[in-house]
């Protein structure tokens, strides 16, 4: 699936993702494939970013808000 | 021969004008195209963001104690100005002094008496003037020459913060809206309370059916003051631009005048020399005619 990770300055991160944890109100949450779609706050935090190379990439945010639609993920962080 | 000596002094500094006009316009225009695409940058992110405001919006009506949508007797008023820290940039500065002064003059001019009308200004050109007239709340030059979204989104909390306190109740921001490169339109903005958005019915986006995390509800409040922000920083960034542009515009037309009235004095520093050589020439015939008698 397709990951942005957006910032209003800058673009933090572009590209292909297999898992993303988010940092959620309520608490953390993971995203995998053909995930439902789905708008989601998320507040200060790290997002995980597992690549399909296994890499595994950590993003501080401020709090944000996600969206997730048709196997893309819009992070709009702060 | 005074008149000679004059025209050539005034030509070597329009000429050294000149040079300073062309330099600042070239500096203005990579500032300015720089600025433009912050403008650019930033779109795709707070259409997105506006996006999903739009369909969370009817989770408004049962939202109810959002303090950022209470409407009150503004009383106690905060007003924006964004201008410039240099000059040479026309009307810029200006405009954005008079049309603050207008705004405040005709529509707070009650809360002004009782002393209830505080500026913002960041620049240091509003400072400069409306700081004196005005009391001044906070002041910032440095963010216009590297604007932060994150020390933006700190005066905007601030303010968000002392509306829901009630310590003010209501605040405008007075800026250049970015047009174009030559154009720029001075916009008064109500920044709090939040006015009610316009209702956007049947967006189709509402097929795909979202689950929202936590709820509509929280996600409205928590996105609320987020949209604020981007919009203080949007204009903080408009204002920019519209400030490169309006240089690089004044400039170009100074160096243009310069031009034009380089090339009307050579003409005449030409006709002055050619006609004191003429007399010149005349002085020595006549001398040597006189001798020759």
């Amino acid at each position: 699936m397709k990951l942005d990770i957006t910032t209003p300055g800058q673009q933090l991160f572009s590209g292909e993702a297999s898992l993303v944890q988010l940092p959620g109100l309520d608490g953390l949450f993971e995203i995998l494939e053909n995930h439902a779609p789905m708008v989601a706050a998320l507040k200060k935090g790290k997002v995980k970013v597992q690549q399909r190379d296994g890499n595994t990439e950590f993003f501080e945010i401020n709090g944000g808000t996600a969206e997730i639609l048709h196997n893309n993920i819009l992070v709009l962080a702060e | 021969m005074g008149n000679l000596k004059e025209i050539r002094t005034r030509i070597s500094s329009i000429e050294s004008t000149e040079k300073i006009t062309s330099a600042m316009k070239l500096v203005s225009a990579a500032k300015f195209r720089r600025s433009q695409q912050a403008i650019i940058a930033l779109r795709p992110y707070s259409n997105k963001l506006s996006e999903i405001m739009r369909s969370i919006g009817d989770a408004a009506d049962s939202v109810e104690d959002m303090p950022l949508f209470a409407q009150r007797d503004p009383e106690k008023v905060v007003v924006i100005a964004i201008t410039s820290n240099k000059g040479l940039c026309g009307s810029f500065n200006s405009s954005i002094i008079k049309e603050t002064n207008r705004l405040i003059q005709d529509r707070y001019a009650n809360q002004v008496q009782e002393g209830h009308v505080q500026v913002i200004c960041l620049g240091k050109k509003g400072k400069d003037t409306l700081g004196k007239n005005y009391p001044l709340m906070l002041s910032n030059e440095a963010i216009l020459d590297k604007p932060e979204f994150a020390q933006v989104a700190a005066i905007a909390e601030d303010l968000m913060d002392k509306f829901a306190k009630k310590e003010i109740d209501r605040v405008d921001v007075v800026y250049n809206q970015f047009v174009n490169a030559a154009t720029q339109k001075i916009t008064v903005e109500q920044f709090l309370p939040v006015a009610p958005q316009e209702k956007t019915e049947g967006e189709n986006r509402m097929k795909n059916d979202f689950i929202f995390e936590p709820s509509k509800e929280e996600l409205f409040r928590t996105l609320t003051p987020r949209i604020l922000k981007l919009q203080l920083y949007k204009m903080l960034i408009d204002s920019i631009a519209s400030e490169h542009g309006a240089r690089m515009t004044s400039m170009s037309k100074a160096t243009d005048n310069a031009n034009e009235m380089l090339k009307e004095l050579r003409l005449r520093y030409n006709n002055a020399r050619q006609s004191s050589i003429t007399n010149e020439l005349i002085e020595i015939v006549s001398g040597a005619e006189a001798l020759n008698n």
